[in-house]
């Protein structure tokens, strides 16, 4: 007998993002939010503060989301938050998930004191920080999570980013937050299954999600999926959970750790490196990678 | 019921009695009373609200701006260096019609480190779009928070209720507390026309191109146009069940004044003291205390102001390069209505310095003194 095959959808069919957004071709911060919407469901309210995905949801009357969206301040994404659930419960409603959306200017940068103070009260949203490594909104200026090596128009070939990324993650697991994971949009269901996970857990939970961006990268569009998976392989950015800041869990362990040469020969930001400056990135790599290890076997 | 209670407290009562649902503040001296007795307040469940401890007041104001967007009534207190941080999100609030009502202890901006009062922190908001209420005594501070969430409610335009540092916010009042049911039938809940909810989903605040932009700047002046009648109203209204009025400007012994001396916040009881003893020397004075600066309440201004042969405006404040701030209010206020009535600007009192009666009868006197002014500024109670 013929046995038929048929291919399983690993994640829901619905969509609370629509068409007709305004992003970049290749732009990563986009799926990003669809996988995330399609985790957390239609009962989930936005504070947006300023970021690549003010523009991307379209301009005032549009909206190309199916949840309610507050675009708030630059530096207020977790406040807001805070204010928000805080609103809603007082009118009744204990039962949305409220959702700080910013990108990495407005998490490690501007947005780092309000993040700090909401976490350190345990204020209940989930906080999604998409990462796309510079001020992308503006056109392309170094924060202070651009890697080490990296060209944007504020940190010239010449003089590129000669500090390493900060680690957010570590800033995070310090404030003791019950939940946070790392994801990328290479691994959806990775990213699902986290999502959902902390959509139960109430308290401050911090998403760091890694979101290629073709036009600041200098990538091609199509790579952006490929580069968000490399980047797990080569363990740039591995793929964990941290609960009570203490307890670490590893998603993904590459079989084979893989060189970091392939991954920035695809992206323009890091045409200009040489060898040596690849050694000094592979050498923060290898580090990073190794306490995460030991903070996994430590738990 | 009559309780000996200070400015400050004045505010959490008044914010207490509005049944605030959730307040977010950060301490400053000499706000901090504010929001401790409300800490209290809300650990002992007298008022049932979230209280959202802060890191700094930008947070504050925009956790406030939030949670009204959600449909809550907001409740915040300042002063100062904390209302200057805010100021972004002050344009946010009244730019997205958040009717959060902020008390602010007026107190002098550093440096040099001040905790004394001027106006320089809340008159240097004045372009924010904040309905702003100056406050003369205890009892007007919790009666003006209660009438501030109606007004602001009605035309969704956040309100700053101020008052002046130690001078109001550590001084105690008897202070009549009225009764939380007749607050309530004075006050309705807050229920705004639109709210951020996920059954209704819109987005707010998103980019705006110049198709629309205008058009909501345009609306929020129509609507800051309709509160001067809409503060009568709600002071009446608020006259008829609580026995006390609460207007736009408050006037002493102007009726028949031929000079009338414009002060703000609490320096205006003192005039009052001042008017007395310059009609005690035959002198006809009056006292003009202006309670709301915005929006500005030009009918009654020029109504009163116009009566009178002369004008001192007292200013607890300065723009740099040009006057005090209420003096060229008050002139634009006149300008083409009345262009015989000549105005004297004074300034004193900053940075805390005592304003005494006999300041205000020696700015009388020089008033009446001179024709027309001679300075641009005269200072009072400056050592050169």
């Amino acid at each position: 007998m013929k046995k038929e095959k048929t291919m399983k959808l690993s994640l829901p069919e619905e969509e609370l993002m629509c068409s007709g957004h305004l992003a970049c071709q290749g732009c990563g911060a986009t799926p990003a939010m669809r996988y995330v919407l399609k985790a957390l469901g239609q009962k989930t309210a936005l504070c947006i503060p300023a970021c690549c995905w003010s523009v991307i949801d379209g301009p005032f009357p549009y909206s190309t989301l199916d949840v309610p969206i507050f675009h708030c301040a630059f530096e207020t994404a977790a406040s807001s938050a805070s204010g928000l659930k805080a609103g809603l419960e007082m009118v009744g409603d204990s039962e949305t998930t409220v959702v700080a959306w910013a990108g990495d200017g407005g998490t490690f940068d501007i947005g780092i004191q309000a993040l700090s103070g909401a976490a350190e009260r345990n204020d209940d949203f989930i906080y999604v920080c998409y990462d796309n490594e510079a001020y992308m909104n503006t056109g392309i200026q170094r924060s202070s999570a651009t890697p080490y090596g990296a060209w944007t128009t504020t940190t010239p070939v010449k003089h590129f980013k000669n500090r390493p990324k900060k680690d957010i993650d570590a800033i995070m697991a310090a404030h003791r937050i019950p939940y946070q994971a790392t994801a990328t949009i290479g691994y959806p269901e990775d990213l699902f299954k986290k999502m959902k996970k902390a959509k139960d857990i109430k308290g401050t939970r911090f998403f760091h999600i890694y979101a290629p961006c073709p036009s600041g990268w200098k990538s091609r569009p199509e790579d952006t999926i490929k580069l968000s998976r490399m980047v797990v392989q080569n363990c740039i950015f591995p793929l964990y959970e941290v609960e009570g800041g203490e307890k670490y869990t590893l998603n993904i362990k590459p079989r084979e750790k893989k060189p970091i040469d392939d991954y920035l020969r695809l992206q323009g930001r890091f045409r200009h490196l040489k060898d040596e400056d690849i050694q000094v990135m592979q050498a923060e790599v290898d580090h990073n990678w190794e306490r995460l290890l030991k903070r996994v076997e430590a738990k | 019921m009559k309780k000996v209670i200070m400015g400050n407290h004045a505010l959490s009562y008044g914010a207490m009695l509005s049944r605030s649902q959730v307040i977010a503040a950060y301490p400053i001296t000499p706000q901090t009373q504010v929001v401790e007795l409300l800490s209290e307040m809300c650990a002992s469940k007298t008022l049932d609200a979230k209280f959202i401890k802060v890191e700094s007041e930008h947070s504050a104001m925009a956790a406030c701006i939030a949670a009204s967007l959600a449909g809550a009534r907001t409740f915040t207190a300042t002063s100062s260096q904390g209302l200057t941080l805010m100021h972004e999100l002050l344009h946010w609030a009244s730019g997205g019609r958040m009717p959060v009502v902020m008390g602010n202890i007026n107190r002098a901006m550093a440096p040099g480190w001040s905790i004394w009062t001027d106006q320089n922190d809340s008159l240097s908001q004045r372009d924010t779009g904040w309905l702003q209420f100056y406050c003369a005594s205890n009892q007007e501070v919790l009666d003006t928070v209660i009438q501030a969430f109606k007004v602001s409610e009605r035309l969704l335009i956040p309100s700053m209720v101020v008052l002046d540092a130690f001078a109001l916010s550590h001084t105690y009042e008897v202070v009549d507390i009225p009764d939380q049911e007749k607050v309530d039938a004075y006050l309705p809940p807050f229920n705004p026309p639109v709210r951020l909810t996920p059954s209704d989903p819109h987005a707010f605040g998103g980019l705006t191109g110049p198709d629309h932009y205008f058009e909501l700047r345009y609306k929020l002046q129509i609507d800051m146009e309709k509160v001067p009648a809409l503060v009568e109203d709600t002071g009446r209204e608020y006259e008829k069940m609580f026995g006390r009025h609460l207007g736009q400007v408050e006037d002493y012994r102007c009726e028949d004044a031929e000079i009338i001396l414009v002060t703000s916040g609490t320096a205006g009881y003192t005039a009052r003291v001042g008017v007395d003893q310059l009609r005690e020397e035959g002198v006809k004075a009056g006292n003009l205390r202006m309670k709301m600066f915005r929006p500005f309440p030009f009918v009654k201004v020029r109504e009163i102001l116009t009566k009178a042969k002369k004008v001192a405006v007292v200013d607890r404040n300065i723009s740099y390069g040009h006057h005090g701030i209420f003096f060229e209010e008050v002139k634009s206020a006149l300008y083409g209505f009345d262009h015989d009535l000549p105005v004297f600007g004074f300034i004193t009192g900053l940075g805390g310095r005592d304003i005494t009666p006999g300041m205000f009868k020696e700015m009388a006197h020089l008033t009446l003194a001179k024709d027309k002014p001679e300075e641009e500024i005269t200072w009072i109670g400056v050592k050169r």
